[in-house]
């Protein structure tokens, strides 16, 4: 019996004893999970608390939205619809979500190009990776800029965070709420990258070889896009 | 080993020269957890104030005259609140997670020390908007700490103009605060271990703060969304919670929202909130125990995975604290399944930790005798959470003096006893003093017996259907004249634990300057922080190499060593044994 227990003690990086004989497939699946120093190998701590951030974050959208859902469903007033209250007139013709539409896209090319721009920090190419970065910038400010012509606009036909001339008042409500936090995560996202693209661009990355920031930073702008698809489909097209 | 990790990277720490930048702006975790700690438990002083007004009423009605109806429920608000998001969650997981997890998992400090600083200073900025709505026209809220609208933000609510607004903004302030330091707790843990730190290897107060920091990561974002809406509804007249109302004879200009919602988002939190402040306690009492019976923690896996499992299921209980609130049926039968799921895992923690005492060498120093109460008073409180997870016992008991019983045993005493032991574990760690133990002895003695005699009695009362939150019962049918004497008992109880409060500050203070010098290791505690080169422990925590850990942190009473315990940083054939010799 002292034997073993010497033993065990000596066990080199898996404490082994246990009371439970689980599957050997599972028992090697929590070993490698809870090997020593880092759970995820070679992942940079700043990559690894982004990710934790935005796993928080979800929650925060989740319940706006979740909250925004049962408003919706518990309201006894009809609910105004969505596809005539976000229509644009364009050149004569009325275009039902023409502006949505639009920013959808600007927001999902900027994904785009910020892959690409974490393709190129990978790279060491500094000239490319800090211009896709600004371009991200630049159209994530275009998306910004287009939100608050369509808030100016519905503001205008009457909608209030109170009211609305079309129906239930807590459309106002979830809308600023829901759209104006998320176009508050785009505006600090293109302010982020912007600061972190004038780095890129002086070289900062390239004399500490830390070009993982890029990628970082890409991390919270695709999770700001990939709201923004949830946002989209439960708010504009339900 | 063919690549460096960064926790053992070389690159000098931040190391400031002037005393402000070492211990006011300081980056140190050690700093900043006394930082944590102070404040948490200087908040928490004014909260176990509002708690003896609030006795001293119920004892002895209309004997104090400033403690009117209004002040009495703005007591009641901010007393709930203080001790369960201002003390409780920020001194176990900004006090103890910012001490112990650098120091148990063997790095220097945590991995954004910056942000840690900041995590702090923003914690402290909540709480000073939390104290001054004391100060405002119509003082605090008097909503209750559950918040409910619609009368929280509705005239005629004690702090309904200014107070709520506070409140809210100062538990935004907070989750914010949190969010900091709580990115910084779970990444430390995950990838900044020392060599041979495997993550069962760590002692099980890393375990209970790692997890618990999770649960606060994913619920404080429900309490946040609630936040913001009830904001925008008490500020710019949003209508999310409040549904059409005639107030003062007049309809407000609300329509058409749901107070049930922000009940839900509230508990989604809330619920999860209790394991944010029981896991911590769960994981050191664990420690305690094992340390001072001289005995490994029985069952370290089980007890591994049951605070894992804990934390999983806690988000799925929180409608039970809703069985009156108006749900369909067969949620309460879902939640109720689900909060009596959860008392398996508690309960093999429980017998667990009964099983290393079992034929333990045991020491009742002070530590101890914290940690054993804590076994009592989470027994005690957990077989009552048994009686108020069934919808049907639930329905009659809600909202009374059992419901107070049941949580300030299971959720107040039990951790408050966890943080005492705790403290009396560390002490001599973290200021490189011992403190008395004659007078530990008796702080231990009266505030352990002290909660018998103020909780018991409530469960009683709150089965004869006396109802909690009432400033007084008047004349009622249905509640003995004898109520009163025991509430007059449960006041004198509650004021005696209260100044019996100030043996432990005495003991603490007076010990930092003038106790004896304390040994490094004075428990003969296997784990990383007892293994510090200096006590206490200097900046950057381990001088210059990280230590390598070889064995799990509970090899106590090993048969054939030379001592009866082996710390986690001696190699295998470093352990003196009798056939060595």
């Amino acid at each position: 019996m002292s034997d073993r227990l010497i033993d065990m003690t000596q066990t080199p990086l898996t404490h082994t004893d246990h009371a439970v004989t689980a599957p050997h497939s599972l028992e090697s699946l929590v070993s490698d999970w809870s090997t020593d120093q880092e759970v995820f190998k070679k992942v940079q701590w700043g990559k690894a608390m982004m990710w934790i951030f935005l796993l928080s974050d979800t929650f925060i959208f989740s319940c706006f939205l979740t909250s925004y859902m049962t408003v919706r469903a518990s309201t006894t007033v009809s609910w105004p619809n969505p596809s005539e209250v976000f229509a644009l007139t364009l050149f004569g013709q009325h275009i039902p979500l023409i502006l949505i539409a639009i920013m959808t896209f600007v927001l999902i090319s900027s994904s785009g190009t910020m892959a690409m721009a974490v393709n190129f920090g990978y790279r060491h190419n500094r000239k490319a990776t800090a211009a896709l970065m600004f371009a991200t910038a630049l159209l994530g400010a275009a998306f910004v800029s287009m939100q608050a012509f369509e808030w100016t606009k519905l503001i205008l036909e009457g909608v209030r965070p109170w009211g609305n001339p079309w129906g239930a008042p807590q459309f106002g409500a979830t809308f600023f709420m829901i759209t104006g936090f998320h176009g508050l995560h785009v505006s600090i996202g293109v302010i982020y990258l912007s600061i972190i693209a004038t780095r890129v661009l002086n070289g900062v990355y390239d004399r500490n070889g830390k070009y993982e920031v890029v990628e970082i930073a890409g991390l919270y702008w695709h999770f700001v896009d990939l709201v923004w698809v949830f946002i989209f489909a439960l708010f504009y097209l339900w | 080993m063919t690549y460096t990790t960064i926790a053992e990277d070389t690159r000098a720490l931040h190391h400031p020269k002037t005393w402000v930048g070492k211990y006011v702006w300081s980056q140190d975790h050690k700093v900043i957890a006394v930082q944590y700690s102070l404040t948490a438990i200087g908040v928490g002083l004014v909260a176990l104030v509002l708690s003896g007004l609030m006795r001293l009423q119920l004892g002895f009605p209309g004997m104090i005259e400033f403690i009117t109806p209004q002040a009495y429920y703005q007591f009641v608000t901010m007393h709930g609140m203080i001790m369960v998001i201002y003390l409780l969650t920020a001194l176990l997981l900004g006090g103890f997670g910012n001490y112990m997890i650098p120091l148990m998992v063997g790095a220097r400090d945590m991995v954004f020390p910056y942000v840690n600083m900041l995590s702090y200073w923003v914690y402290l900025l909540s709480v000073i908007v939390l104290m001054a709505s004391f100060f405002v026209p119509g003082g605090p809220t008097g909503a209750g700490w559950t918040l409910y609208p619609p009368q929280a933000i509705t005239e005629g609510t004690p702090g309904a103009s200014w107070g709520i607004i506070l409140m809210l903004a100062s538990l935004g302030i907070f989750i914010v605060a949190f969010t900091m330091g709580g990115l910084n707790y779970v990444t430390t843990v995950l990838q900044a271990r020392t060599k041979g730190m495997t993550l069962m290897r760590m002692p099980c107060t890393v375990w209970g703060i790692f997890v618990a920091t999770i649960l606060g990561l994913l619920a404080f974002p429900a309490l946040l969304v609630a936040a913001v809406m009830m904001m925008l509804d008490r500020v710019i007249g949003t209508s999310f919670f409040m549904p059409s109302i005639i107030s003062m004879g007049e309809p407000l200009a609300h329509s058409g929202g749901s107070p049930i919602l922000f009940q839900h988002l509230f508990w989604f939190f809330g619920h999860p909130e209790v394991y944010i402040v029981a896991l911590p306690a769960f994981g050191i009492v664990s420690d305690l125990i094992s340390t001072h019976a001289r005995k490994n923690i029985f069952g370290y896996r089980m007890m591994v995975w049951a605070i894992i499992i804990i934390g999983v299921l806690s988000f799925f209980v929180w409608a039970h604290h809703m069985y009156v609130s108006g749900m369909n049926p067969y949620f309460g039968f879902f939640f109720a399944t689900s909060t009596l799921i959860i008392a398996v895992p508690t309960a093999i923690k429980v017998y667990n930790w009964v099983l290393t005492l079992w034929q333990g060498d045991i020491h009742l120093r002070t530590p101890m005798l914290f940690a054993i109460g804590f076994i009592f008073t989470f027994i005690h409180g957990g077989l009552t959470g048994l009686f108020l997870g069934n919808v049907s016992v639930d329905v009659p008991l809600s909202d009374t003096y059992f419901v107070v019983g049941h949580f300030h045993m299971v959720m107040g005493v039990s951790p408050i006893l966890v943080v005492f032991g705790a403290i009396y574990h560390w002490y001599p760690k973290i200021t490189g003093r011992m403190w008395n133990a004659t007078l530990g002895q008796l702080h231990f003695w009266i505030t352990f017996l002290g909660t018998y005699v103020i909780y018991l009695p409530m469960h009683y009362l709150g089965l004869l259907g006396v109802p909690r939150r009432y400033y007084e019962m008047g004349e009622t049918e249905f509640v003995p004249a004898s109520a009163q004497w025991a509430n007059e008992a449960i006041t004198i109880a509650a004021l005696t634990v209260g100044v019996a409060q100030l043996i432990f500050f005495y003991n603490m203070i007076s010990s930092y300057f003038r106790g004896p010098k304390a040994d490094p290791n004075p428990w003969g505690a296997t784990s990383l922080e007892w293994q510090t080169p200096k006590t206490p422990p200097e900046h950057g925590n381990w001088g210059p190499t990280l230590p390598t850990v070889y064995r799990w942190a509970y090899d106590y009473s090993v048969p054939g060593a030379a001592q009866d315990f082996i710390p986690q940083n001696v190699p295998p054939d470093g352990a003196a044994r009798d056939r060595d010799m």
